[in-house]
């Protein structure tokens, strides 16, 4: 499979998680979009890891290149778990606080 | 056209089609469970390209804990689709257009690149084994791996000291 499928289909979810950023008003679903953009960079440092192993493997057949860029997308997925659980936390705190999820009601970050 | 391709393609349609659906939905209980199953086409994806650790830490973690965390929160808030406040007309369609603008953007500028005579390699190669990546991941990246673990503790107290109620 050429590389270019796996660019076009990872900048086109990266653009859907974009477009529901900027047309959402809801901070969960915004949330959500910023979790679309992130996996969508996920898939493409895989797809790039692949590749370099293949051009790698013309030149030594027991290479193993390509294994730290797994490895990176490992070390994101840890820091997306931890992003989320703090994130959730300050949405809860402030629906708590102003009974709302609505982003243009925070713009000024104070109630 | 081989298996591989079809289920690359069948796979891309349904990432893409799961993840406009998640901004189309009006409910968010909808777009959580429309998240999940995108979640379910990038495990396919990664299953695809041999990298089976990341399929599956992709499910546990993403489809599974993440998701959960998202479905509770949108439960305990009561949310559902006449609460959620509307943008208007004009500043959805800027929004749409930008975001259009973006993609238009950068396949014109990938659309020619070198790069377009590399190939992924698909269903085969050992990388992505749970064995290899174990290998470096503790010979090599064992600092960061333990360094994550202070950063789930402090994630951990920072959710609770928000969380908490009263101040």
């Amino acid at each position: 499979m050429p590389i270019n499928y796996y660019i076009f289909l990872a900048v086109a979810l990266f653009c859907i998680g974009v477009v529901g950023v900027l047309t959402r008003r809801n901070a969960i679903i915004i949330f959500m979009c910023i979790e679309l953009m992130l996996n969508a960079v996920n898939l493409l440092l895989i797809a790039f890891s692949k590749m370099h192993h293949l051009s790698a493997l013309a030149l030594d057949a027991q290479t193993k290149a390509g294994t730290e860029a797994q490895l990176f997308v490992f070390f994101i997925m840890v820091v997306a778990a931890a992003e989320v659980s703090v994130g959730l936390a300050i949405i809860v705190m402030m629906y708590r606080n102003i009974h709302s999820v609505d982003v243009n009601f925070l713009n000024r970050l104070k109630h | 056209m081989s298996i591989t391709a079809v289920l690359f393609f069948f796979l891309s349609a349904l990432a893409l089609g799961s993840a406009l659906m998640v901004i189309f939905s009006k409910n968010p209980v909808h777009s959580v469970l429309w998240l999940i199953a995108t979640f379910f086409a990038i495990s396919g994806h990664y299953i695809l390209l041999n990298a089976q650790f990341l399929a599956i830490v992709n499910l546990i973690v993403y489809a599974g804990a993440i998701m959960v965390l998202f479905l509770f929160v949108i439960m305990l808030m009561n949310l559902n689709a006449d609460t959620e406040p509307q943008k208007n007309k004009w500043l959805k369609m800027a929004g749409a257009v930008a975001g259009g603008c973006l993609l238009l953007v950068l396949v014109g500028a990938l659309r020619d690149t070198e790069i377009r005579t590399h190939a992924v390699q698909m269903k085969d190669g050992n990388i992505g084994l749970i064995h290899n990546l174990g290998m470096v991941l503790f010979k090599e990246y064992v600092i960061p791996f333990e360094i994550s673990s202070v950063l789930f503790l402090s994630a951990m107290v920072g959710a609770v000291v928000i969380g908490k109620k009263g101040d």
